[in-house]
Formats: structure tokens, C-alpha cells, sequence
């Protein structure tokens, strides 16, 4: 691809021209300030990336050029030019006709932004309806060309399909061609590949690297660089308001001159060898030197053993559709899980591994095989005689606010998970919270706190203090970090894996993302459609995948566009 | 997780279905049939205890039925002709044969005889029936016109419209039928004249008081809910992607939004329906209007027993229809239950 071409048509008019841009929230007087000032211009055919965390403003940003900002934000700005012409002054009129015709927007958030009730045809065909005068029958015969355009298989079923019907990948696909019905001259992708998985958001990127090619501007925000290394020309990076740095692309991941952008090159876990540390000292607070938390689990013996802690042989499961067929989602999947160390499942959605971490904890039994824990037998025992031992074995979700009671403050959601927490008085309740807190590397202050008015790296923080409490040898980790930006994903792995070292956790791993799980697992087993395709050395796996599907997934993975060897 | 259930499941059992074809139809048949006649047996069920329990509550209620056989209380029938009367309607059995005997004749569709009016009980709802629905589904009706006007402006209004919207709603939520009854026929019949006080007559302005007395609380009521759901479609990811293609607001809440909040609207109507019918006793006491409700009071008070049992009974099955047409409508009306 051409990185190096910063602008294909120097001298020429830009695309889009932004100078000083400023926004603030709220009254007249008194905003709260959110975007400082920035610049940045993009001309036809190619593609700027705006990177950042959340809360950067690159959001706020992306939508003040269609006129979207909010109500009560306040705009100012030296330069907004579309192609020349004034935005500033534009009214609701003026910005209807430009948005969908002249700017194409790809919301955030593909998954939901298709109105559930209407066919995704009827989406579609909403801005040939809003800005061209075609009749119906024309409207269909577009729609159809676009659904192909974008790559959506029998676009003659799907153009009748709601969102419901549809994977993500096809919902996100369906939104781009909503955005490009009118050949927009500039196209906003916003987070266009979170959510969706490696394989999916490789193709989807494609997609837009198609749009680009066919001449059309494109605006790309992401909190990932790894995700816009291939696309963009160009990158911006935002931290707080302001854009720290900007240059081509390749300049700035080879040679990131801001402190900031090194430490988002450093966040990307891909590549990165097991125990490197992905966040600076500091950012996330590291692991006081605490003896184990709880009573009694000092004289827990059984952390010295040796031998794998959980093993899994020839597990089955298949679930009933709900017309009666069955479906395998779980085939003759086998692994061993050694103490204090990671293994890593990988696989796309659907692929049966979240299957396996529900069997792994006893709350699906395997139709076929056996789960054993520490040596014992597992999913064959009852759950009256299991319950005794789930304390050995502990889980981490993607969402952690869907696990937490919302009525529940931190300190009551962390007591609750402490072994026999009747019979610790309320005082000694208290001491093991605010350890358990501190051991994630959290305030103490925090523990009044209800799940809703923590950050999103804060309350995976809280997660895993609940994992903790009970003193377990496994943690079950599904995609515990899927929904955190970079920079708190980063964070929140390097606590993880001082964790690991020093309560000599086991971790089950499971992600989609193939990065995360070079990065931390000593082994992996990569699924597809319920059957284990490939297990390994992770090392090994990653240097010389044997299986066709392995290869594909790791070509799909993202990675940063320039070699980050000797950045260490 | 539950998103991967979300993208996945509906396109694996297409491509299952699609494979399969006539066995999955042959299964999904089944399963439709096994809900109905889960759904029939659920029905008759409800039936069975509204049944009971009204005929045992009855029985609770102090006063002697025997004074509503004679033409009511105050009568000056002699000792004799009331054990005759006794005898003669079996009122003399156990209670449990009394009740036996009941629910023999109802199986069978016979609800008995009225006390007062000497007529099959069956005639004497049928002739009362008819005027109570129309007033219920105009009333209906209106509340969903009303309740969805309000929704549209307030959700679009901005802060003061939305005060002023839900000001409104909790207002009219809260008012009891007698009392807004009353000051409609104080306002419109007495003062301006402009409509009848009684909603005896055959004719359209006799229903307009009774059915806005029914409707404005019921409004209010689903205003709330509809407008909420429209609140949240509006500010949903969605609703934001259509105004980047350019849409404006007006088209945006009717395209969009709309449907949105008539959804639990729908859902809800099965229950409204039964709450309007309950507001019958009172508004068509106040209008003078006939109707099982003003029968029902009536039947109350003389301790009608058969009419009384035969209008819980006729009630509570309205209510179990109303409720298995509101879920098919639902049904119809959000795609999502379909495919689940």
C-alpha cells in the first residue's frame, strides 16, 4: 500500500479543511471545553486516522463535520471548509442536504445502529429517498447494486432482513453501504472495526481500502493504531482536546515522536513476548507485595502441587435450535491447563469457546468427556458437591457491569465473593475489600462506589477483585478485555500477569482478538465451529500455524503497519 | 457473549431450515400447536378460578338471595313462600352441590337465570354486551390517539415540552372516571351545552362524554410509556445514523421512532381493555348508559347472583382474548419476537 504518498494531489483544493477548531459542552457561557483547537485537512482519495483514547474528543470531532455535535455544544472555528464551501454558518437545512450526500457517516456502534424494525434495505435506500428524486423501483435496483458493492451475499434476501437477522459483520457492512449510496466526496468510519471479529475487521477495512481507492476521502477514528496502520495515509494522534502528533503514517509508528503515541505503539499486546509489560510503571499501579489475602489460604497447600490444575478431555456439547434440530457446539475439545500458567482459546464468534468456559466452570456439563480440577473430578460431580470447590475456580467476563448487581456499591460486590464471608465480623469484612482493592491497584475510595459511576478499566479492575477473593487456582478469562480502548486494555493485561506471578494463577484465556492472546498465553488452542483446529506452544503456533484456518486468522490479526523491533 | 448468540443463531437456523426444509416446517408447526393448546388449557384454567372464586365470594356477601327472587329486599313475602322460593332454586343444597351444579351449566354454556329479570342470564348480557365494547374500544382507540400525539410533540419539544407532556400524563393518569365524568357533564352538558348529559340515546354525541371520560386516564397512562420508548429510540445509535444520511426530525419520528413506542403500547392494550371494561361500572352509572357494567352494579346491589357470576365470567374471558390478540399484534408488529 502507499503510505509514504501524504497527499496525492499537492497545490490541489482539500476535501475537508479544519483550522482551530474548538468545541465546548454546555451553557453559552461557561461551556465545559472538549476540542482545543485542531487542524487537520484531507484530500480526495486519501485517508487521515484520528487516534486516541476515549473521552479524547476524536468522536466529538468527527461529528462536527456533519453537524452532529449536540445541542448544547458550542462550535468555533478558523477554517471549516467542505470542498471549499463555508460549513460554519450552515443551518439544519443546509446541514441536512450535506449529511448522507456529501459526508458519508459510519456510526460507532455497528451493532446497534440499524433501526431493529425496519429491513436493512429500507435504511439503505433512506438517503436515495432524502436527496434524489429516484422512484421506488429505482431506490430497490441501487439498494441491490450497493449490498453487492459492499460484499453482502444474496443482497435479493438480505435487502428483506432486519439487523436482528444479520452477524456483525453484515450489520457493519450494510451501514457503509447506507453511507456510500450517494458516493459521498468524504466518508466518516467511526471505531468502524470494534466488536467484530479478526477476520471480519480485516475484510471490513478492506472494504473501506476499496472506497479509498475508487477516490473517495476517508475520515477513520480509532483508539487502536494497529487497526488504521494499513488504511491510513495519514495519522493524527488526540489526547485530551488536542492533537499531540501528526505525519504519515509510516512516520509515526516508526519513528513516534510524542511520548503519547509511544505509549499507545506500546499498548498494541501483539508481538509483544509473554510478561513484557504494555503499560508505563505508573499507569497502572502494580501489585503491592501483600501477603494472600484471606484466612486460611496461606496454609493452602495445594498451590504446590505440581501438574496440570484443569484438564478437559473430549468434551461435547450440543444445543437444541429452537425449530428442534440440533447443533454441535462443542466437539471432542481437549486441553490441559499447567499451574501458573496462561492458555490461551481462540476462535470467532460462534466457535464454541465460550461453550468451553461454561463447561470449565460447571455450569454446562459436557455431554461426553470429563472436566477435572486440581486433580479431581469436576463436571461429573453433582453440583451440591461441587459448590463446595468453586472457590478454586473463579471467572472474568467482557462486561463486567452486566455481572454486578447495579444496587450493589464495590465494597458489598467484593464481600459478597469472600469465602465464608458470615463469619468475618464487619471490620475484618472491610480489611479484606480495601486489600483486595489495593491488590488490583485501586483507591480504596472506590469501595462506595456503584458499578455505574466507575470508568470501564476500573471496573474490569473490580472483576477481577471478585475473582480474587475467593483465592482460586483458575480464573476463567472470557474477552476480559474486549471492550477496554488500548491503552486500559494494556493496563489492565499487565495486572493480570503480575497477578499471575504472584498468587501462581492458572489462566483460561479466551479471546477473539489474536494479539491479546499471543501476548499472554504460553499455550493456545484455536477452535472453529466447535473442533479444536490447532494446539501448541504459542510461540510455535504463531511462527508456523500447520492448519490453512490458523494462517488466515493470523493474517486477519492486526498489526502494526512498520516493524516495532528495538522500540523494547 | 450474548452478542455472538445474536449474530449467530438466526443465520445458523436459516441455514438449517434451509437444508431441512420440511422437517424444521413440520417441528415448527408442532411447536405453534403445542403453544395454543397450552395456551387454551391456560385459559380455561383462569376461567375455572375467576368462576370459582367469584361464586364462593358471593356467597360471603351478607343479605339473603332469596330477597332478589322476590323482587328485593323490603319485600313482605311470608316465612312460607320464602323456603318454597328456597326449594325451588336449590338453595337449600350444600354449598358444594350448589357449586357443582353451577359449573355444570356453565361448561354448557348456560349461566342461568336472573333473579330479577326472570331472563336467561346469557340474553340479558348479550343485549348489554354490544353497548359496552363499542364504549371500550372507542375509548381504546382514542387513548391511542391521544397517548401518541402527546408522545410525538413532547419526545420532540424539547425540556418544556417534555415537562409540559408529562405534567400532563401523570394528571390525567391519576384522575378517577367518576370525578372527570362529572366535571365533563359539568362543563360540556350543563354550562356550554354543547353534548348530552345521558348516553341513553342511540347517536354519536352520547358517546363522546363516556368514551373521553374512559379515555383521558388511559392516555395518560400510555403517553407515559409510548413516550419513554420514544425518548429512547430517538437517542439511540440508530436514530443518530439516520440523521447522518440526512434525515430530518419530523421524518425521523415517524419512520422511526413511531413504531418504537407503539410497541409497548400494544403490549399493554390487552390489559387496557380489561382496565376499560372495569371502568365501565362507573362511567356508564354516571352517563345512565346501558351496559354489562351499570348491570353488573345493579345485580351488586340486590344480589343477582347468576348475573353477577355470568358478567365475572363474561369479563374475565374478554380480558383472555384481548390479551392473546395484544400478543399476536406484538408479534406482528416487532420482528424480533418473530425470529425468537
Amino acid at each position: 500500500m502507499s503510505q509514504t504518498i501524504t497527499n496525492p494531489n499537492p497545490g490541489s483544493e482539500p476535501v475537508i479543511k479544519v483550522r482551530d477548531l474548538k468545541i465546548a459542552f454546555g451553557p453559552k457561557n461557561g461551556a465545559t471545553p472538549t476540542v482545543h483547537g485542531v487542524d487537520f485537512e484531507i484530500h480526495a482519495g486519501e485517508c487521515l486516522a484520528i487516534v486516541g483514547e476515549s473521552g479524547s474528543g476524536k468522536s466529538v470531532t468527527a461529528r462536527t463535520l456533519i453537524g452532529l455535535t449536540g445541542a448544547n455544544a458550542v462550535i468555533r472555528a478558523q477554517t471549516l471548509q467542505l470542498q471549499g464551501k463555508d460549513l460554519r454558518r450552515h443551518g439544519e437545512r443546509a446541514w441536512r442536504k450535506v449529511r448522507g450526500a456529501d459526508i458519508g457517516y459510519v456510526l460507532q456502534d455497528a451493532l446497534v445502529s440499524l433501526d431493529p424494525l425496519r429491513p436493512i434495505g429500507r435504511e439503505i435506500a433512506d438517503s436515495l429517498r432524502i436527496h434524489t428524486n429516484l422512484s421506488p423501483a429505482a431506490r430497490t435496483a441501487k439498494v441491490l447494486d450497493l449490498l453487492e458493492a459492499v460484499g453482502i451475499p444474496e443482497p435479493e434476501q438480505r435487502i428483506n432482513q432486519r439487523s436482528g437477522e444479520l452477524s456483525g459483520g453484515l450489520r457493519q457492512r450494510a451501514l457503509i453501504a447506507a453511507a456510500i449510496a450517494l458516493d459521498p466526496a468524504l466518508l466518516i468510519a467511526d471505531e468502524p472495526t470494534t466488536a467484530l471479529d479478526a477476520t471480519v475487521q480485516q475484510q471490513i477495512l478492506d472494504l473501506l481500502a476499496e472506497r479509498k481507492a475508487a477516490g473517495t476521502s476517508l475520515l477513520l477514528i480509532s483508539h487502536d493504531l494497529a487497526v488504521v496502520g494499513h488504511l491510513a495515509d495519514r495519522i493524527a494522534v488526540m489526547r485530551r482536546g488536542e492533537i499531540v502528533e501528526t505525519g504519515p503514517t509510516a512516520q509515526v509508528l516508526g519513528n513516534p515522536q510524542h511520548e503519547y503515541t509511544r505509549r499507545l505503539l506500546r499498548a498494541v499486546p501483539t508481538d509483544k513476548p509473554r510478561g513484557t509489560r504494555l503499560a508505563p510503571a505508573g499507569a497502572g499501579i502494580s501489585v503491592r507485595q501483600h501477603a494472600l489475602i484471606g484466612a486460611g489460604r496461606a496454609a493452602d497447600t495445594t498451590k504446590d502441587r505440581t501438574g496440570p490444575v484443569l484438564v478437559a478431555e473430549s468434551l461435547r456439547k450440543t444445543y437444541r435450535n429452537p425449530d428442534g434440530t440440533e447443533r454441535v457446539a462443542v466437539h471432542d475439545v481437549s486441553f490441559a491447563l499447567n499451574r501458573g500458567q496462561t492458555l490461551g482459546i481462540v476462535g470467532e464468534s460462534g466457535s464454541g469457546k465460550s461453550t468451553v468456559a461454561r463447561m470449565a466452570l460447571g455450569l454446562a456439563i459436557p455431554e461426553a468427556g470429563e472436566v477435572r480440577l486440581l486433580g479431581n473430578p469436576w463436571s461429573s460431580l453433582p453440583e451440591k458437591q461441587r459448590r463446595p470447590q468453586r472457590k478454586h475456580i473463579t471467572s472474568i467476563y467482557q462486561d463486567p457491569l452486566g455481572s454486578f448487581d447495579p444496587q450493589w456499591d464495590v465494597a458489598r460486590i467484593l464481600s459478597d465473593a469472600l469465602p465464608d464471608a458470615s463469619r468475618l465480623s464487619r471490620a475484618e469484612r472491610r480489611v479484606e475489600v480495601i486489600r483486595l482493592l489495593e491488590t488490583v491497584g485501586l483507591d480504596a475510595s472506590v469501595e462506595s462506589r456503584l458499578p455505574l459511576r466507575l470508568s470501564g478499566g476500573q471496573r474490569q479492575r473490580i472483576a477481577i477483585a471478585r475473582a480474587l477473593a475467593p483465592g482460586p487456582d483458575v480464573i476463567i478469562c472470557d474477552e476480559p478485555v474486549s471492550a477496554l480502548d488500548v491503552s486500559i486494555q494494556a493496563q489492565v493485561l499487565d495486572l493480570l500477569d503480575e497477578l499471575q506471578r504472584e498468587f501462581k494463577l492458572s489462566y483460561l484465556f479466551i479471546s477473539h482478538d489474536l494479539g491479546v492472546v499471543q501476548h499472554v498465553s504460553d499455550e493456545i488452542v484455536v477452535m472453529e465451529a466447535g473442533r479444536v483446529v490447532e494446539a501448541g506452544r504459542t510461540t510455535e503456533v504463531f511462527a508456523n500455524p500447520a492448519k490453512e484456518y490458523t494462517r488466515k486468522l493470523l493474517a486477519a490479526a492486526p498489526r502494526l503497519a512498520t516493524t516495532t523491533g528495538g522500540r523494547e | 457473549m450474548s452478542l455472538e448468540t445474536l449474530n449467530h443463531t438466526p443465520s445458523t437456523s436459516a441455514a438449517i431450515s434451509a437444508t431441512t426444509d420440511s422437517t424444521a416446517g413440520s417441528s415448527r408447526l408442532r411447536s405453534v400447536l403445542r403453544l395454543s393448546g397450552l395456551r387454551i388449557l391456560g385459559a380455561a384454567g383462569v376461567l375455572w378460578a375467576v368462576a370459582t372464586l367469584a361464586f364462593f365470594a358471593m356467597r360471603l356477601v351478607p343479605g339473603d338471595p332469596v330477597d332478589a327472587l322476590l323482587g328485593g329486599p323490603g319485600n313482605n313475602a311470608t316465612e312460607e313462600v320464602r323456603e318454597l322460593t328456597r326449594e325451588l332454586n336449590g338453595l337449600n343444597e350444600p354449598i358444594l352441590i350448589q357449586y357443582g351444579a353451577y359449573l355444570g351449566k356453565l361448561v354448557t354454556g348456560d349461566l342461568g337465570n336472573s333473579y330479577q329479570l326472570r331472563e336467561p342470564v346469557v340474553q340479558v348480557l348479550g343485549d348489554q354486551l354490544g353497548n359496552t365494547l363499542v364504549l371500550a374500544v372507542l375509548a381504546l382507540a382514542s387513548a391511542w390517539v391521544l397517548a401518541l400525539g402527546l408522545a410525538l410533540w413532547s419526545a420532540r419539544g424539547g425540556r418544556g415540552a417534555t415537562f409540559v407532556g408529562n405534567l400532563l400524563e401523570v394528571v390525567s393518569a391519576a384522575v378517577p372516571h367518576f370525578w372527570l365524568g362529572s366535571l365533563l357533564i359539568l362543563v360540556f352538558s350543563v354550562s356550554l351545552q354543547w353534548l348530552p348529559a345521558t348516553s341513553g340515546a342511540p347517536g354519536i354525541e352520547g358517546l363522546i362524554l363516556p368514551v373521553l371520560t374512559l379515555a383521558i386516564p388511559l392516555a395518560g397512562f400510555l403517553g407515559q410509556v409510548m413516550r419513554e420508548s420514544m425518548l429512547t429510540a430517538m437517542n439511540s445509535p440508530f436514530a443518530i445514523s439516520a440523521r447522518a444520511r440526512g434525515e430530518s426530525e419530523v421524518s425521523l419520528s415517524l419512520r422511526h421512532a413511531l413504531r418504537h413506542a407503539a410497541l409497548p403500547g400494544i403490549g399493554l392494550s390487552g390489559w387496557a381493555m380489561g382496565s376499560l371494561i372495569s371502568g365501565a361500572v362507573v362511567v356508564e352509572t354516571v352517563f345512565a348508559r346501558p351496559g354489562i357494567g351499570r348491570t353488573l352494579l345493579q345485580s351488586v346491589l340486590v344480589r343477582d347472583v347468576p348475573v353477577v357470576l355470568g358478567v365475572v365470567v363474561l369479563v374475565a374471558a374478554i380480558y383472555i382474548l384481548v390479551t392473546l390478540l395484544s400478543d399476536l399484534a406484538e408479534r406482528l408488529a416487532d420482528p424480533r419476537l418473530r425470529a425468537a
